[in-house]
């Protein structure tokens, strides 16, 4: 474990290198541009929307890097070539998809944890000069403790986002890796309709098929919880822990996947 | 190339383009009236389309209905103010995020909102309120709303009674929406029981429901001068002189109808039912 812990901080310090904390200094003026913009269009209105607006950045900034970082982790090394001495090392190839995959993690946790404090950061200067009577009206506080509950579901989103695009990276381009993460992506998001899809056909064949694909691949609206944190509804915990489990099954499913194209992939 | 040299085609290309741009300006034909677009108005394809960015997408069409009704509202001739994208984009941003009350709220205002200064559409705000309703049934700001529309803009008293006792029956309802029930329906169409919903509504948390609330209570003051007005006129059978409304503009004749009414310039015009929207 010690070589897929250098792999990962081998692959965070790639990610400063490449200037990928950059989107940081963009979050943050997206932000307060956005906290000083918004008293004028949205009827008293701000606090709601810095919330939607942070949670929906903090989810597509970190969906970015962990897409376009995720498909370069393997398929870089192997266009340019620096696996070959990597390998040559006394590091098994599951260790190097492990360190990887924890790499990049590390990379969006940081990133993560930085944008979290960006946004209890505005909400607290928004929230200051509002009177408490309005306050009191308001669906949930403004530093909401709860808000963490949908950071922590859009990180575990993005680990799934990463696994995926670390498998394709695996055997595939760039360029295809990224066209099927997204698409895995995008039919995730899709995949409540996949379930329904008997009320639309009647062939048996295509309605098993549907229903496989609907529980084979992943389930992205569950990680969603960011409308429910931002009007105060609860989010038990029980719900965290089971969809937490869920992640780290399909993140599981899809190393195992990676670790087995990579194991049968000749270098020579 | 030395860097300076780049650095000064860069900063003299980019100041071309702004003069060009700028030319280009002041030559071009008169801005026509064109209306405003709405291209999707499906909300479950927007609901597809925005890929789970459902809250921040519905914030977006939120702000969209804002403009849009502002700037119909203020709009001059010759612009007609329409208002036709009002509900197709208060729909829109409810049916993305179902718990963004304001929006049910003062969706429902605006729609009611009699012409010019809004569309003049009760029945749609009431159909946005039921929307809210169905989305979160113990929600008794929308069923005190929708009896607020049923009394001010509908004039049907027996269901805004219904509304408000519903609403009082909700949890977490405060205890001055039973007697507003009982007054309503005793009462129904006197300027006691209005007054008394629009006083409740002024001590709202939000300062635009302040603003329109302490709007209306001048429209009822205001309606409270004219009939003494008309009760002297009848009783005496002289003209009295005409005195100013509450924002302080003089009330008029209306030639139509050789009766008093608040004037165009007024802050209060129109009152309920003075002008009809186009259909």
């Amino acid at each position: 474990m010690n070589a897929a812990r250098c792999v990962a901080i081998a692959v965070f310090r790639e990610s400063v290198r490449d200037k990928v904390f950059y989107n940081l200094v963009l979050f943050a003026v997206l932000l307060v541009g956005a906290s000083i913009l918004l008293g004028q269009l949205t009827a008293g209105q701000d606090v709601k929307i810095i919330k939607d607006l942070g949670l929906a950045a903090t989810s597509l900034f970190g969906l970015f890097i962990a897409i376009f970082v995720g498909i370069n982790l393997v398929s870089k090394e192997v266009e340019r070539r620096s696996v070959y001495p990597l390998l040559a090392k006394p590091i098994r190839r599951a260790e190097f998809i492990a360190g990887k995959y924890a790499g990049l993690l590390l990379t969006l946790l940081a990133n993560m944890v930085v944008m979290s404090v960006a946004i209890y950061v505005v909400l607290y200067f928004l929230a200051r000069n509002i009177p408490m009577q309005i306050q009191t009206a308001w669906d949930a506080p403004a530093l909401d403790p709860a808000l963490l509950k949908a950071i922590f579901l859009i990180y575990l989103n993005l680990a799934v986002v990463t696994a995926v695009a670390l498998f394709f990276s695996t055997y595939s381009s760039p360029m295809l890796s990224a066209i099927f993460t997204l698409g895995v992506y995008v039919v995730g998001q899709f995949n409540a309709d996949l379930k329904h899809f008997d009320r639309i056909v009647d062939s048996p064949a295509a309605i098993a098929i549907a229903r496989a694909c609907y529980y084979v691949l992943p389930d992205f609206s569950k990680f969603d919880v960011k409308l429910a944190v931002v009007h105060g509804l609860p989010v038990s915990g029980t719900y965290l822990a089971v969809t937490a489990a869920y992640a780290a099954l399909y993140v599981a499913a899809l190393l195992f996947g990676a670790v087995l194209i990579f194991s049968r992939r000749d270098f020579k | 190339m030395t860097r300076g040299i780049a650095a000064l085609g860069a900063a003299l290309s980019l100041a071309g383009a702004v003069v060009l741009h700028a030319v280009q300006d002041r030559s071009a034909p008169p801005e026509v009236d064109r209306p405003e677009l709405l291209y999707v108005r499906s909300a479950a394809v927007i609901k597809r389309a925005a890929l789970g960015y459902d809250g921040i997408v519905a914030d977006l069409y939120w702000i969209r209905a804002l403009q849009h009704f502002g700037a119909e509202r203020l709009s001059k001739p010759p612009h007609t103010p329409t208002y036709s994208l009002l509900y197709p984009m208060l729909d829109l941003t409810t049916t993305l995020d179902p718990y963004f009350s304001i929006a049910y709220r003062f969706g429902s205002i605006f729609l009611g909102e009699a012409y010019p200064g809004g569309p003049g559409r009760p029945d749609l705000g009431i159909e946005l309120l039921k929307k809210g309703l169905a989305a979160q049934p113990a929600k008794w700001q929308y069923m005190q709303d929708l009896g607020f529309i049923y009394y001010w803009h509908m004039r049907d008293f027996a269901s805004a009674a219904k509304a408000f006792q519903a609403a009082a029956e909700m949890p977490g309802a405060p205890t001055w929406l039973r007697p507003l029930a009982a007054v309503t329906l005793a009462e129904g169409g006197e300027r006691r029981a209005s007054r008394a919903l629009w006083q409740q509504l002024a001590q709202s948390e939000e300062p635009w429901l302040q603003g329109a609330a302490t709007l209306r209570l001048a429209q009822l003051d205001a309606m409270d001068i004219m009939e003494a007005w008309r009760q002297f006129r009848r009783e005496r059978g002289v003209t009295p002189p005409l005195p100013p409304d509450p924002s302080g503009t003089p009330f008029v004749i209306d030639p139509a109808t050789g009766d008093i009414t608040v004037a165009r310039e007024s802050k209060l015009f129109p009152l309920p039912g003075q002008i009809q929207p186009p259909r």
